[in-house]
């Protein structure tokens, strides 16, 4: 060792976790922007549903404010590209190539890797929607401001379902399914989720439903100044329990 | 109070469904020390180290590292672990700088990333997404990231597979260097140069049990000396060698002698070099090498 300080002599640690976490966090962020899926499924396709709906008048809506039905609409779009379908693809794929696994067993933790997905997809979701409401208002979109609290919690309840089943596809099905599944939920509920029309019987089964339930109570508190309909609350908050529960009994991290 | 042993493995046993994969196996590693797992491809190598590190719950016998269950305590244990896995582990678009900045900032004093890139030579590949770097500059990194927190003991699962000489050469300077620095480490191989000339400790296992256990000069000095050469008068009647030992003369007068070479074996071959009314000239001794020891062992096994 000619004389050296002994270089590899022990001296563990674990960093506090604020900077454990920041750092992680910033990493997932990078990669959810740098994936060209993200880029169409998170932001091209949301903003191109808000142009065609909110501009033309292809599709015939209920209601003359164009831009109040569409907005809230792509806004639901958003959460769910991110905190579902995006967030389902990439842990599928980490899984297999055993990144959950090394970083489970770094100092970083299993639940410091759940808390900076969640985190990075919050801050996704965050610019999303900062990007389609200046669109949207630059298009002369006008919200209600009164209700922006309910909105707020009625995004953060949805992020927290679609993360959930998320996770629950990641964490049960190979890759490659998970890919597929995420991709074709994506699909039936970009055209069934209300987003760019109005779903048929929207106050009874659609209220309860994931992406309607959300789009259905933005539009209620972001256009008509209202409260959510309770069936919303109560939809989005009996089937992300499902999707928590299911995905702490069945997750496997390998 | 002395500080417990880095590993303590007590009668371990692993199941998978109705397989069982690790059975009764128990071993000891202390800090500053290396303690290689040799065996075969599905011997239960990787199934004994994921249970050291927190991965597998162990499904009978006892299993301490640094005196702490590595389930039930696994999150306490994780910054005094050095975990590379056997293949994978690194998100493919992510660089190896970018992962080793990553490690290095979970560790409260982790190691200068300049001096594992100089050590492991990764200066070469720094900032190439994971997905493109080949299998030997994988391996490289893994190490790379188990080693920045400066743990107490490192799991090392085939450390050099699929390196080449020159990188295989430097991770077992690496590890020696580790082993004067007071790390302890664990690891697993098929190579058995790899094991005789790291290990200070080679536990062998196949199938599962452990065939046999200590350091590489015990494993091989076992059942004695390895073969012996003689140099005596041609044209001795080889067949008349006693029960256990086996001989061939090939040139005339020099005779190779195989077998059972404890004390007790090379005395009857002498004993008959003297029945034989032989003159010998020349004795020459080998010593058997770990390959030797293991093919001998994983083929009673088999028997």
């Amino acid at each position: 060792m000619n004389g050296k300080e002994p270089a590899f002599a022990p001296a563990p640690g674990r960093a506090p976790t604020t900077t454990i976490l920041r750092h992680q966090t910033a990493l997932e962020i990078r990669l959810i922007l740098r994936r060209g899926e993200t880029l169409v499924l998170n932001v091209l396709v949301p903003l191109a549903a808000l142009l065609g709906v909110g501009l033309t008048d292809v599709i015939r809506l209920p209601e003359e404010d164009r831009l109040g039905f569409v907005v809230p609409g792509v806004i639901g779009l958003a959460v769910m590209s991110t905190a579902f379908t995006g967030q389902a693809i990439n842990t599928g794929y980490e899984r297999a190539y055993g990144v959950l696994k090394l970083l489970g067993g770094s100092a970083l933790r299993r639940s410091g890797v759940l808390v900076a997905k969640t985190a990075a997809v919050l801050a996704v979701i965050a610019l999303q929607v900062a990007l389609l409401v200046s669109v949207g208002v630059a298009l002369g979109w006008r919200p209600q401001l009164s209700m922006l609290a309910p909105a707020l919690a009625l995004v953060l309840l949805a992020t927290a379902l679609f993360s959930s089943f998320g996770l629950l596809l990641a964490g049960t099905l190979p890759a490659q399914a998970t890919a597929g599944a995420a991709t074709l939920v994506y699909l039936v509920l970009l055209v069934t989720g209300g987003v760019m029309f109005p779903v048929p019987g929207a106050d009874r089964v659609g209220a309860v439903l994931p992406l309607s339930a959300l789009t259905d109570g933005l539009r209620a508190t972001l256009t008509h100044g209202v409260a959510p309909a309770a069936l919303n609350w109560i939809g989005l908050a009996c089937v992300g329990m499902v999707g928590v529960l299911g995905t702490v009994r069945w997750f496997r991290w390998e | 109070m002395s500080a417990p042993p880095a590993i303590t493995v007590e009668d371990l046993t692993v199941r998978y469904g109705d397989r069982v994969a690790v059975d009764g196996v128990s071993f000891r590693l202390r800090r500053g020390e290396v303690l290689a797992l040799l065996g075969p491809n599905g011997a239960g190598k990787t199934s004994i180290v994921e249970v050291c590190e927190g991965y597998r719950r162990a499904g009978g016998g006892t299993v301490e590292v640094l005196g702490l269950d590595p389930f039930a305590d696994h999150d306490r244990l994780t910054p005094r672990m050095g975990i590379m896995l056997q293949s994978g582990g690194v998100h493919p678009r992510v660089s190896a700088a970018d992962m080793l900045e990553l490690f290095a900032s979970f560790a409260a004093h982790p190691l200068e990333v300049d001096l594992l890139v100089d050590r492991l030579d990764l200066g070469g590949f720094l900032h190439t997404p994971f997905i493109r770097l080949s299998g030997g500059e994988r391996q490289r990194l893994a190490m790379a990231l188990a080693l920045v927190g400066r743990p107490e003991v490192v799991f090392l699962d085939e450390p050099t597979a699929g390196m080449d000489p020159r990188g295989r050469y430097r991770t077992w300077e690496l590890v020696d260097e580790l082993r004067s620095c007071g790390v302890a480490v664990l690891l697993t191989t098929h190579l058995l140069d790899e094991a005789e000339r790291l290990a200070d400790q080679v536990v062998i296992i196949d199938r599962g049990r452990l065939l046999a256990a200590g350091s590489p000069e015990a494993l091989t000095g076992m059942g004695g000396v390895g073969r012996l050469t003689l140099t005596a008068t041609p044209g001795l009647p080889v067949a008349a060698m006693p029960a256990g030992l086996v001989a061939a003369e090939e040139p005339a007068g020099t005779y190779l002698v195989e077998g059972a070479l404890d004390t007790a074996g090379l005395a009857a071959v002498l004993t008959w070099c003297l029945a034989e009314g032989a003159t010998v000239t020349g004795l020459r001794t080998e010593s058997r090498t770990l390959e030797d020891v293991f093919l001998e062992l994983t083929a009673r096994e088999a028997a």
